[in-house]
């Protein structure tokens, strides 16, 4: 998907200790190509929002660089912001605002002159058109989400941050976002989110990079990552403990026999219905099927080697 | 200079205005009228003249004075304590706008709120007692900076709280009784002599000196004096809020 290799983000030696004095990142290094959609995954407190919010101006560095493109965020912050959307991990909002009062709003504060053809464009895009006289506090949670998008993209960001965009919303919502997410990276803004969610990062990144207490693990083509780390395994439960020979199938069974294990890369299914054919074919009979993911703790023993 | 962002600061803030322009008004009309009618009516026909001026004419500008200051503390905590407390102050936080350009528009709408209930309660006053105004150009000098500087020490205490109450306590403990003891309804020369050296340290008394003079031409303590404190004041909240933008003090962790 990326055009170039260009960097859009370029994040030197990042470190922030909040007034308490833990330290929330710890020397975080990492560049962001123009045009990706980069997944930042970790568990509760790894430091995912304490980045996003400093590289957005919310939170203050205790030391390091941050550039977008050419402007470091806090020498030259009018520029660097200019260029940056932002969607925050809490719903937000105006409770009494209108929607398209709210959504002009960041516009002007963005400096922009308002542009009634643009609201409209963003607001239909995000299906909140026929909310745009609404109170924001008469909407659903989703809706909320998609107002809190709609400030953000009204501007015309070309780097867009979601800090946990699937957070408390449905299947539903969640597919249209990550519709959103990759529309969006058509019209060429490049995307950070965060998420606690392997499948998410699996499904939306071109690029993953793992986070957990304050420091940057590893940064990977998802691809690779998912090849390395990203194991399902299908799991069956017999009707009666194995006889039948089964050494030429990739499966592993528990020592009462009564259970086989067939492991396999995520994003690489074939495998199963080899394996479900030969079964049958050899009148073996199982009543139970279920699959598991490899969770993020798994990934996490897989590269820490210890649990969280 | 961002101006399209004080612009949008400003507005937002002066449609909260527009949307309760009932109590707005009306709160500010219904206090006048009352102390017209105890101060005014019960104790002026006892009070006789001030330095040649009715007692009802001359706690017009006291009156304006504690309305201003009330105001101006009320709308700038208010109006920045807000966003600090729902969390949508990130957006702010992350916009690309100046801490001066945001002082800017809060404290500008903070201001111009004050400035429109002093010009109502003017108009109020006048349903009661004739007053007149000597010096128009240095009553609106007055009338604006004090205003401002209220409205910012306002934005500062809004910068400061971390609760509804603390927003409540500097103007019921500190505005309030400052600007009932600081001449506003009364000139100090009425007061024992040791009480007149208390009160000069009072800073109220020197705006309300200020901008009674501009009114009547008489006042507590000079006309110079009270414009280099009035000025003073404001250099000291700008000073404040400087200071707490660069430490990021409760804004930005
Ligand atoms: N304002 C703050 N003051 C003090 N410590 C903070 C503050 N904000 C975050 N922290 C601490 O910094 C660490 C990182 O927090 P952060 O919110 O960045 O994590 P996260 O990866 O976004 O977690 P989550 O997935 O739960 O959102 C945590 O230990 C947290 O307690
Ligand atoms: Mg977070």
């Amino acid at each position: 998907m990326q055009s170039n290799n260009e960097e859009i983000i370029q994040i030197k030696d990042l470190t922030k200790i909040y007034q308490d004095g833990l330290p929330a990142l710890c020397n975080i290094n990492l560049s962001i190509k123009k045009g990706e959609i980069f997944a930042l995954l970790g568990p509760n407190g790894a430091g995912k929002s304490t980045l996003i919010n400093i590289i957005c101006g919310i939170v203050r560095p205790s030391a390091g660089e941050v550039y977008i493109g050419t402007s470091e965020i806090r020498k030259d912050y009018r520029m660097a912001r200019s260029a940056i959307g932002l969607v925050p991990q809490e719903l937000v909002t105006d409770m009494f605002e209108r929607v398209i009062d709210t959504v002009n709003f960041s516009r002007g504060l963005f400096g922009k002159p308002q542009d009634p053809a643009r609201t409209q464009k963003v607001l239909q895009d995000l299906s909140l058109w026929d909310k745009k006289d609404a109170k924001i506090i008469t909407l659903s949670g989703g809706m909320k989400r998609r107002v809190m998008m709609a400030k953000a993209l009204i501007h015309d960001p070309k780097i867009l941050f979601l800090d946990e965009p699937t957070a408390g919303v449905d299947v539903n919502l969640r597919r249209d976002m990550w519709d959103m997410v990759r529309e969006l990276q058509k019209t060429g803004v490049t995307i950070i989110l965060t998420t606690h969610y392997i499948e998410e990062a699996q499904e939306m990144a071109d690029r993953i990079g793992i986070i957990n207490q304050g420091k940057l693990i590893l940064v990977e083509e998802k691809n690779e990552l998912m090849k390395k780390l990203g194991k399902k395994k299908l799991v069956l439960n017999l009707r009666t403990p194995l006889t039948k020979d089964i050494s030429d199938l990739p499966l592993e069974s528990s020592p009462d026999q009564l259970q086989l294990t067939y492991t396999y890369v995520m994003g690489n299914e074939e495998g199963i219905s080899h394996i479900m054919r030969h079964l049958d074919e050899r009148g073996i009979d199982y009543k139970d099927i279920r699959t598991e993911e490899s969770s993020l703790e798994d990934i996490f023993v897989g590269i820490v080697g210890t649990k969280l | 200079m961002n101006l399209l962002g004080v612009k949008a600061i400003y507005n937002f803030e002066m449609k909260r205005f527009f949307r309760t322009l009932f109590q707005s008004i009306a709160s500010p009309v219904i206090s006048t009228s009352l102390y017209f009618i105890v101060f005014g009516s019960a104790i002026a026909s006892r009070m006789g003249e001030i330095d040649g001026v009715s007692y009802g004419a001359f706690i017009v500008p006291g009156l304006v004075m504690l309305s201003i200051l009330t105001e101006s503390v009320s709308n700038g905590s208010f109006g920045i304590y807000m966003p600090r407390f729902s969390g949508t102050i990130y957006e702010i936080l992350s916009a690309p706008i100046s801490s001066f350009e945001i002082v800017l528009g809060y404290v500008g709408a903070a201001a111009t709120k004050s400035v429109a209930i002093g010009s109502i309660i003017l108009i109020t006053a006048r349903v009661f007692v004739e007053y007149r105004i000597e010096h128009p150009i240095w009553m609106l000098i007055f009338l604006f900076l004090t205003s401002i500087t209220f409205s910012l020490m306002g934005f500062i205490i809004g910068l400061w709280a971390d609760g509804f109450e603390k927003l409540q306590v500097v103007p019921l403990l500190i505005i309030t009784p400052l600007t009932f003891l600081g001449g506003s309804f009364y000139s100090i020369e009425m007061l024992p002599p040791l009480w007149q050296k208390v009160t000069l340290f009072n800073p109220v008394l020197y705006l309300v000196s200020g901008f009674r003079w501009s009114f009547y031409g008489i006042s507590d303590v000079n006309i110079f004096t009270s414009l280099i404190m009035t000025l003073v004041f404001l250099f000291l909240g700008l000073v404040i809020v400087a200071l707490i933008f660069k430490t990021g003090y409760k804004i930005r962790q």
